[in-house]
């Protein structure tokens, strides 16, 4: 969870740790950035790219499949890119490089954990996902099971997921982009929120990929560009950069020791167990499987993404290395001018420090309007899944069993997306001011705990009956929920008591066990005709889930 | 109609060969990045001074970093393995034991 908490802090900080003539943290009266006009201007030239793109995605988007998955036409190139810009948000690149420059090796080891998890979906998951569902993961889960009842526990929990990790998307945009741009909280919010709602309404999946493809690259190419003009201070050499680094870091040679950070084993598994599983729970991140057009391109899909992904990481660590020399060095990037004081802006501008020493306004422009894109791209992913959790899932298989017509559905994802977007607007202005680090880790314990385990037993496991899904699904939901309320980040930290009831910050280590168990007793104890029924529908499930015989197809243009 | 084709299918010993095949190597993978992946983790938590010595004295590069590094892009390798084999040589085994299953049904 301190990751996570990490991840959160590197979008909830920003806000609290102001500019260089802000009062101190989160007393509120933080104030804002005189208007950054470069970065304005790449940020409005990316809007009217996708403006433009969600205009002509529009005109595509006239069938649930459209609306849901961009009719399934989306290469594994293309959705490899889109992928990687879901999973590298503006957190990772200001928050991971921030980690890295204050210490060291550490940051590398989180990267590490965060990289992992994707050849593991690739070779277990990519090709059952791909051959079995058709717009959400609970197409999947209620598969051969009891379609109104499980697939309401799983569009709860998908909700929860997706409404904790829109606020912190949320809060952490507004400060953000205050701080980058100079506009107010609440003119940041309602931009994020618009556009957001714009994106998905008329552009449902084709525009909401095609913002992320571009937002991946303007990210892959931004922060490429920082590394090798910081790189060249040093002539290329990563011993130099290292020697140099070392020399000055008040870590000293332990710089590139495995710190604090990770020191408990229980922690450090739980970390690795929720980050590597909470990704293979994520709905948004689920949904972009149903986009390609067969379990090929779904599995190129996972190839290009985490070859992107391992390098942006690589870039991150040496920009991040970089950062202790060039900025780190610099008294012009502190407070007073004091080196070794208080970041102008907070310790998370490191990346933002570095953009602007190496390439001038114009370059720290640039990441800038990337961070504000990449925001704008994670918020309509979201959106988007957690639209059709209501539209698709509870709308038209369960309220509706399945006899809605198209047009009704899509008209109610919008209406949803509509309504998640106000949630999310409204939410996030109420939030202003509050320590909102553990909604990230909530949403990954919960996508760990609640949506994980279910989904690997459907697939995997011939028992898996009605009531054992909907026992683990909730008591991972609810246990995963608990520990998280209990730890030290919601308990002594928002809530403010004085010692944690739950003394890991991790739930994940203790949530997914409990939700397997859960699971697998009350299948087990399940004997009813209906069971027993489900437990034989396995096996038509088993051979297409293998061969992808009888799985949605793309669809026609 | 589709019952009956995957009634064809699991008749079919191909089938079985393509579960089992790709089944095994699918695992072999994963097994090797969960493997190495928890065993770094384990190292970090136990271990930590080993993984800051430096590759080979004077060096810069520290053992942590290379293994990290050779990490990266040793599980990426795999990934690019197993879709080579199984858009390949599995895919192929699929596609066949689909024209089976039709031939059987007609």
């Amino acid at each position: 969870m301190r990751l996570l908490n990490r991840i959160g802090l590197a979008l909830g900080l920003l806000g609290t740790s102001l500019l260089a003539h802000a009062g101190p943290a989160l007393d509120g009266i933080q104030e804002k950035q005189a208007t950054n006009w470069h970065a304005i201007i790449m940020f409005c030239i990316f809007v009217a790219l996708t403006m433009g793109i969600t205009y002509w995605a529009a005109s595509r988007t006239k069938s649930t499949a459209d609306f849901y998955t961009a009719g399934g036409g989306i290469t594994g190139f293309q959705n490899g890119l889109a992928i990687a810009g879901d999973y590298m948000s503006a957190a990772t690149l200001l928050g991971l490089s921030a980690m890295v420059y204050g210490q060291g090796y550490d940051g590398y080891i989180y990267m590490l954990a965060f990289f992992a998890g994707w050849p593991i979906i690739l070779f277990l998951m990519a090709e059952r996902l791909r051959n079995l569902g058709r717009f959400t993961f609970s197409d999947i889960t209620a598969y051969r099971l009891d379609q109104g009842k499980v697939r309401t526990m799983a569009a709860i929990s998908s909700l929860t997921v997706v409404c904790f990790y829109l606020l912190a998307q949320m809060v952490g945009a507004g400060q953000l982009i205050k701080l980058l741009f100079g506009l107010e909280y609440k003119v940041a919010i309602f931009v994020v929120g618009l556009l957001m709602m714009v994106y998905v309404i008329f552009g449902g999946m084709v525009a909401t990929t095609w913002v992320q493809i571009i937002k991946a690259c303007m990210l892959l190419v931004g922060g490429t560009l920082v590394m090798v003009l910081a790189m060249s201070q040093f002539g290329f050499s990563y011993h130099t950069l290292v020697e140099k680094a070392t020399a000055v870091h008040k870590l000293g040679p332990k710089l590139m020791y495995p710190g604090s950070l990770l020191a408990d084993p229980v922690t450090a598994i739980s970390l690795g167990l929720g980050l590597m599983f909470g990704t293979a729970g994520l709905p948004h991140i689920l949904m972009r499987f149903f986009t390609v057009t067969n379990a090929k391109e779904a599995r190129k899909s996972v190839l290009y993404a985490s070859g992107f992904v391992s390098y942006f990481f690589n870039v991150i660590f040496l920009m991040g290395l970089c950062g202790i020399l060039i900025v780190g060095q610099n008294g012009a990037f502190f407070e007073g001018g004091k080196i070794g004081g208080k970041l102008i802006g907070g310790g998370n501008m490191v990346a933002m420090h570095l953009a602007k020493a190496v390439g001038g306004n114009m370059l720290l422009g640039f990441l800038a309007a990337v961070a504000f894109a990449t925001i704008l791209a994670v918020v309509s992913g979201l959106a988007l899944a957690g639209a059709s959790a209501i539209s698709h899932d509870l709308y038209a298989r369960v309220l509706k069993k399945g006899q809605a017509s198209e047009a009704t559905e899509i008209r109610v994802s919008k209406i949803a997306t509509i309504c998640l977007g106000f949630v999310a607007i409204v939410l996030g202005i109420l939030f202003e001011k509050q320590n909102i680090a553990f909604m990230v880790g909530l949403a990954f314990g919960v996508a760990a705990a609640a949506n994980f385990p279910v989904l690997i037993l459907s697939m995997y496991w011939k028992g898996l009956t009605t009531r054992g899904a909907l026992w683990g699904g909730y008591g991972g939901l609810v246990s995963a929920v608990l520990f998280v309320l209990f730890s030290k980040s919601v308990w002594v930290d928002v809530i403010g008591k004085k010692a944690a009831l739950f003394p890991y910050t991790q739930p994940a280590l203790f949530a997914m066990p409990i939700a397997f168990l859960l699971a697998f007793i009350f299948s087990k104890l399940d004997g009813s005709d209906r069971a027993k029924a489900e437990i034989e529908a396995f096996e038509d499930q088993y051979v297409r889930a293998q061969t992808g015989f009888g799985a949605a197809t793309a669809s026609k243009h | 109609m589709s019952s009956e084709m995957y009634e064809h299918m699991r008749a079919n010993p191909k089938f079985q060969k393509l579960v089992a095949k790709r089944g095994r190597f699918a695992w072999t993978l994963a097994f090797i990045v969960l493997g190495m992946f928890y065993g770094f983790v384990l190292l970090v938590a136990f271990r930590p001074a080993l993984l800051g010595r430096p590759i080979y004295q004077g060096s810069m590069v520290t053992f942590g970093v290379a293994f990290e590094l050779f990490m990266f892009i040793f599980f990426w390798v795999l990934t690019a393995v197993y879709v080579r084999k199984a858009n390949g040589e599995y895919d192929e085994l699929t596609a066949d034991l689909i024209k089976d299953a039709w031939k059987e049904n007609k």
